[in-house]
């Protein structure tokens, strides 16, 4: 067993977990975050994505005990109050998903990667977007709304980034 | 996954002092082929050791013509390197294109250099660029290195601290992915340097990462696409699987160095 103090979604989490737990136990049955879905436990699905210090990773091929003080966002941890991000009011608007199973992985994703190619100053095409979903399998959409709930959310995140300065 | 005991030493004698006592110790470097191994049950070490809490370990830098990345550099940390961009171009595109962003936010230039995956890019960078790989006891060749399938020259308890990669003229990568699990089918890593042009073939190989000698001396004479024109590769020695047989392997080699020599800056 090893004692790990994490925050999750900005609230401290203690626990005593044994070595071989995974982030996307630790998260579902510790802390009952069950938003983090977890496909296929291959580490191909990325249903499991999630914020590890900014990074998106697979939560599934993560070991909790490794993650002391680190800073974790889940997919519950992304609305301020009732308002939904900008990537999940996106992903609602254009219809980016059917039965939902792969939404939580698929808006981490997208969250981090209109992050990282702000950051960088790149352009976001939709070409981009189907590159780095690369790690994200969706088996209702054929991912055209989702690409188009990216592009629209990375528009207004854009936005939100330029009035914040 | 089968229990095992977490270590998450400050230091490499630390962590070899781990490794030591373990019964069946393991290093873990990002996790992003262990951890998935370990889930399917195909390997369930006693004890894993996790190198990513040793500080220096993922410096990356350059001094005296040689680029030197710590083996605990993720794969998204050598991609967006502006040092890595400056000296090896191909080498930041390289590691830009393993995995998925998640597994590259993990997964570190050690770890995969010590599983030797036939079918994994850093091992063609390594040996196309004639890189050295240091180790907490020595330093060894890549010629040395890589010794055939997840099969290298490391000790039991020995672990890679960093790779010094000598920066050459040019250099270039491409694979040509599988469509399907996206690991390459065939990667060809070429690099024009001081001595001549080297050529590493990764995913096609029954024994892992080979390099072509025939494409060497062509390109050592004239380093460009058309000297590959007369070079072929014998299909023995090629893998053949459901994906592809070891002809189709042997000439796509052809067909992919092509477009790495054409790639390279």
């Amino acid at each position: 067993m090893t004692q790990i103090k994490m925050t999750v979604n900005g609230k401290s989490a203690t626990a005593d977990v044994p070595d071989n737990t995974l982030l996307s136990e630790f998260l579902r049955e510790n802390m009952r975050l069950t938003g983090t879905h977890v496909g296929c436990d291959t580490s191909q699905c990325g249903a499991c994505v999630v914020h590890v210090d900014g990074r998106a990773v697979k939560s599934c091929t993560v070991l909790a005990a490794s993650l002391e003080g680190a800073d974790v966002t889940t997919i519950e941890g992304i609305a301020n109050g009732k308002d939904l991000h900008p990537m999940q009011a996106a992903f609602k608007a254009n219809h980016g998903l059917q039965c939902g199973f792969c939404t939580p992985g698929m808006i981490m994703s997208g969250i981090d990667m209109v992050n990282r190619y702000q950051a960088e100053g790149q352009a976001l095409t939709a070409e981009a977007i189907r590159h780095e979903l690369e790690g994200n399998i969706c088996r209702c959409t054929g991912y055209h709304n989702i690409v188009k709930s990216i592009e629209d959310a990375a528009d207004e995140m854009s936005g939100m980034a330029q009035a914040a300065e | 996954m089968y229990q095992t005991k977490y270590h998450k030493p400050a230091s490499i004698d630390d962590a070899v002092a781990a490794l030591a006592v373990a019964e069946d110790g393991k290093v873990l470097g990002g996790g992003q082929t262990l951890l998935p191994t370990m889930k399917q049950h195909l390997a369930s070490p006693t004890d894993l050791v996790d190198v990513g809490g040793i500080s220096g370990m993922a410096d990356i830098s350059v001094s005296d013509g040689c680029l030197t990345i710590g083996a605990g550099a993720r794969h998204a940390d050598v991609a967006a390197s502006s040092v890595v961009r400056d000296a090896i171009p191909a080498l930041a595109c390289l590691a830009g294109g393993i995995g998925d962003p998640a597994v590259r936010s993990m997964g570190t230039i050690g770890g995969s250099v010590a599983n030797n995956d036939p079918a994994a890019d850093y091992p063609a960078a390594v040996l196309g660029l004639g890189a050295t790989v240091v180790t907490n006891t020595r330093e060894i060749a890549a010629d040395d290195f890589f010794e055939g399938m997840f099969t290298t020259a490391l000790e039991e308890d020995e672990i890679i601290t960093a790779i010094k990669f000598p920066i050459p003229s040019s250099a270039g990568y491409s694979k040509f992915p599988n469509p399907a699990s996206r690991y390459a089918m065939v990667g060809v890593f070429v690099a024009n340097g001081g001595s001549g042009a080297r050529v590493a073939v990764t995913g096609a190989g029954q024994d892992g990462v080979f390099r072509a000698d025939s494409m060497e001396s062509a390109l050592s004479s004239n380093f460009s696409a058309g000297s590959l024109d007369g070079t072929s590769l014998d299909a023995d020695g090629m893998m053949a699987d459901i994906h592809g047989t070891a002809e189709y392997r042997a000439h796509l080699v052809s067909v992919v160095a092509k477009r790495a020599v054409t790639s390279a800056v």
